[in-house]
């Protein structure tokens, strides 16, 4: 058992939850930047076009797969007897504070201070909300 | 220059907001008439999609990825994600109207703190401004250039 009471394998999903969901983020993120404006996209190709130029970007098959991931991985956490008011939250806002810190660091977005108040205040009033 | 949104733009991040909202909520009211399904049972949820809230709650959310990818296109993650997270404030408030669930003060503090963090990122540029090489249009890709040399 931990300080605050919780087993071991309790915080590793929540930190395998939220990695995953961080890294299908960042990738998906990334892969639309590669793409372009898909509104351009769909204004010239169709519906059908916009929607080949997404799948077949490799970036987004690899960040939907991360997504897919922590989904699974968020059901199988969620799973009884788990702790549901301490995984749901802490997912939530360590995955709004983490896109944060990898959008700076990986998507080179300029993370101001607006942006990390903002990150902030949306990080606790998901703990909140979700508990 | 900073990089302000369109009218269509802020309607696809309504779109993000309202879908992913409705969906979720659709979805909880369908599976609340369709009964427990727990993790060894999975195969119960093949008949849970004959429930016309459980479709039509997966339908809005084909929508909302579809239009969460469109404003990823035009817009940075550290903006969208924000401005997304009113779905939490929607959510809560269909399910106090709707649902008739109760919202604890803890969850009121939750929406206030949401909103302003929204309210802070929606105040800033959308996208970061990239330099641009001399001679390079932005969103023109390496072949059309090289198309375009004489």
């Amino acid at each position: 058992m931990t300080l605050t009471g919780y087993g071991l394998h309790i915080w590793a999903s929540i930190v395998m939850v939220a990695a995953t969901a961080i890294a299908g983020d960042t990738l998906t993120a990334h892969a639309m930047k590669n793409i372009g404006d898909l509104d351009e996209i769909r204004a010239k190709s169709g519906l059908g076009g916009a929607i080949l130029a997404v799948i077949s970007e490799p970036t987004f098959v690899l960040g939907f797969f991360c997504m897919a991931v922590s989904f699974f991985s968020l059901l199988f956490a969620l799973a009884p007897p788990a702790p549901v008011s301490l995984i749901a939250p802490a997912t939530g806002s360590v995955t709004y504070l983490g896109n944060a810190v990898v959008a700076r660091i990986f998507l080179h977005e300029n993370v101001d201070r607006r942006r990390w108040v903002s990150a902030a205040l949306v990080c606790v009033g998901v703990w909140l909300i979700s508990k | 220059m900073k990089h302000k949104l369109a009218p269509q733009q802020y309607a696809i991040l309504l779109a993000v907001i309202l879908t992913a909202a409705v969906g979720d909520t659709f979805l909880s009211h369908g599976m609340a008439q369709v009964g427990s399904v727990d993790l060894n049972h999975l195969g119960l949820l093949i008949p849970a999609l004959k429930n016309v809230w459980v479709f039509a709650g997966i339908v809005l959310l084909v929508g909302f990825f579809s239009s969460y990818l469109t404003a990823l296109s035009w817009a940075d993650l550290t903006f969208i994600q924000p401005a997304s997270s009113l779905t939490y404030v929607v959510v809560a408030f269909l399910s106090y109207f709707w649902l008739h669930e109760h919202i604890s003060v803890a969850r009121w503090t939750g929406i206030l703190l949401i909103v302003c963090g929204v309210g802070f990122v929606a105040q800033g540029p959308a996208l970061t401004e990239r330099k641009v090489e001399p001679g390079v249009v932005p969103g023109e890709t390496a072949q059309e250039i090289i198309k375009a040399q004489p």
